[in-house]
């Protein structure tokens, strides 16, 4: 086992842990507030990094993609929070996942109406394309340096905005007591209004940095939606820190494992075991991870509800 | 839960003894309703399109999987967002069988249900400590470890599932290569299993499941062992759930990963949900609308889950109890 994989994928997974916080951070406060299951949280951050490719292919500019991607996302999730989702709040919660479902569904639909099936390419701005040399002998995308960058700098502003500001203040006092929140004077519905505006356009950050790394496709919003779930879970729904640590353990486990693992087997058991078994144990891995923390806290490691 | 039967202003005047918490087969016209669907085949056929009898078959095995998600969810209140990886489970242990050989339904099929019901008593066991949307994960959580360990069972195809050389065999006059015929079972099936629950929910069993639903602590405190009542009827509904799964190994002749999927489990809470969360026949109601409304609205447009959304969005803001809600308005229960 040399030191410079370890590193290198102590890196992807930081910067997958990062890109899953941003989208876990919208869904935890919405979950925690609400308490509303939004399966839709997904297509906002399709329909972030659809505007993203698009805008950027026609401007030919990642940057003008990226800004003004962020602000059409962050347009539509709070269009869609004061047309639809704001009905939703004092329901049950099959019924919401039955609600938010059906704009999942139809957001999928609506895309492939627009942008058609094909995937649509996202390069990022060339200058990152290349390598960077960290040190002798271990150079690392320059683009993926900087999603983690970016993915730092997010982070660092939310704590800033959610823990020093009084508006996070009223968010932070809405996601462990909407009512007491309430009485004490927070206008929960426009402050709900706005931490969607945020979510989403903290969804499309995610899009606009994944997007040239995964494709651009109808569905995308799917499986990392699934993955967002299971941070939000592990690191206690409403709390921002678990968001955050959820993400960062979940990004570094399931990228290890992916890499790990087959070499474990390839080991113990021969190649041939190996490529059959690995990548599904590696996929399996989050899940016990998940499964084994809400055995010992079934309220995840920072709860935040009394 | 909002899902809880509601009195109507007739209470004064009890017609029956029974509780609220009895559930009637309705047989005013669920007896009726069954006709036409014992009609069904000689109707398809005078029309010259045997296609609906495919098609209704696999509504009927999607009415029994609802069913029996409806059971924990609609009467035990427990949100599984996983069902459909028992339905797999049991699809995959017919397929299994069936590639070593075994085609009898006699034996592969209960060992599907029993297997289906092994694997709800261990997530059951796990999933049944936590509480809400907690609860809601965890079992996605399982059904998501289940759906990637049959992807990497390379020797049953992975990813690309596992075709079946033939239907299970049953011996008894019925050939259940014979789509007719496999309808018959499989519309037997199903109202034996909405008879056995209803008896179910009528019992004891059933009385103390609902009073869980309605309010856990007092059950509690009054010395239930509800999380005892809660994994028994979380096993129950996995068996049924397996038995759905031998039904769709069955009808397509194949099994897949894709079945397991969590959209998969979101698609049969949306069939309950449809039709009516802890209502007897809502599972039923729910894929019969589910899986029709599909087909038609693919007959005209490719984009038909525009369409579908929008359905699904309608009803959930304009009958919050699903489409059954507004018989039982009608049936004045």
């Amino acid at each position: 086992m040399n030191g410079i994989l370890i590193l290198e994928q102590m890196l992807n997974g930081l910067q997958f842990g990062l890109m899953l916080f941003l989208l876990a951070a919208g869904l935890t406060l919405v979950f925690g507030i609400m308490d509303m299951i939004n399966l839709a949280h997904g297509s906002l951050y399709m329909v972030g990094a659809y505007l993203i490719a698009t805008i950027s292919a026609a401007t030919g500019s990642f940057w003008w993609g990226l800004g003004l991607g962020i602000v059409g996302a962050a347009v539509f999730g709070m269009l869609l929070e004061l047309t639809i989702l704001r009905r939703l709040y004092q329901r049950d919660h099959v019924s919401q996942v039955l609600g938010t479902f059906a704009i999942l569904l139809m957001c999928n639909e609506g895309v492939r109406l627009i942008w058609g099936s094909q995937p649509l390419s996202l390069n990022p701005p060339a200058s990152l394309a290349g390598p960077v040399e960290l040190m002798a002998g271990f150079s690392y995308p320059a683009y993926r340096l900087f999603i983690i960058g970016v993915g730092l700098v997010v982070a660092g502003l939310l704590y800033v905005l959610i823990v020093h500001t009084r508006v996070g203040m009223q968010v932070r006092a809405g996601a462990s007591n909407r009512e007491m929140a309430m009485a004490m004077g927070t206008n929960v519905r426009t402050l709900f209004t706005a931490v969607f505006g945020v979510g989403a356009a903290l969804c499309a950050v995610a899009g606009g940095m994944m997007g040239p790394l995964l494709a651009v496709q109808v569905g995308m919003g799917e499986s990392i939606l699934i993955l967002a779930f299971v941070v939000i879970v592990i690191g206690g729904i409403g709390s921002i820190r678990g968001a955050l640590l959820g993400a960062l353990l979940v990004g570094v486990v399931d990228t290890a494992g992916r890499t790990l693992i087959p070499l474990f087997l390839n080991a113990a058991v021969g190649p041939q075991a190996a490529s059959n078994a690995g990548p599904a144990l590696a996929s399996i891995l989050i899940y016990i991870l998940m499964a084994g923390v809400l055995f010992f806290k079934p309220r995840g490691l920072f709860p935040t509800h009394g | 839960m909002s899902s809880s039967p509601t009195m109507s202003h007739s209470t004064s005047t009890p017609k029956t003894a029974t509780s609220i918490l009895d559930h009637s087969l309705q047989l005013r016209w669920s007896l009726p309703a069954l006709a036409v669907l014992l009609a069904l085949p000689a109707l398809a056929a005078w029309a010259g399109d045997t296609f609906y009898v495919g098609l209704a078959t696999r509504v009927l095995i999607f009415a029994l999987a609802a069913t029996s998600l409806n059971l924990i969810l609609g009467f035990g209140g427990m949100v599984s967002f996983g069902h459909a990886a028992f339905v797999g489970v049991g699809a995959y242990c017919v397929a299994v069988l069936m590639q070593s050989g075994v085609v009898s339904a006699w034996v592969a099929w209960p060992l599907a249900v029993g297997l289906s019901a092994l694997i709800a008593l261990l997530v059951g066991f796990v999933s049944l400590r936590t509480q809400g949307v907690y609860f809601i994960m965890i079992t996605l959580a399982f059904a998501q470890m289940l759906y990637y360990l049959v992807i990497s069972l390379k020797a049953y195809g992975g990813d690309d599932g596992l075709s079946l050389a033939s239907r299970s065999t049953v011996g008894m006059g019925l050939d259940l290569g014979d789509d007719t015929h496999f309808y018959y079972l499989t519309l037997g099936i199903l109202v034996l299993a909405l008879v056995g629950v209803t008896r179910l929910l009528n019992a004891r069993f059933g009385h103390a499941l609902q009073a869980i639903r309605e309010n856990e602590v007092r059950m509690t405190a009054i010395g239930f062992p509800v999380f005892r009542y809660k994994l028994v009827a979380f096993t129950i509904a996995g068996a049924l759930a397996g038995l759905a799964g031998a039904l769709f190994a069955n009808v397509g002749s194949f099994v897949s990963p894709a079945m397991m999927q969590w959209s998969q489990s979101g698609m049969l809470m949306i069939m309950v949900i449809l039709g009516g969360v802890g209502h007897l026949y809502g599972g039923v109601m729910g894929a019969i609308v589910f899986l029709l409304l599909e087909e038609l609205l693919s007959h005209y447009t490719i984009h038909w889950q525009l369409g579908l959304g929008a359905v699904l969005l309608g009803v959930v803001l304009l009958a919050p109890n699903g489409i059954s809600s507004f018989l039982r308005r009608k049936e004045g229960v």
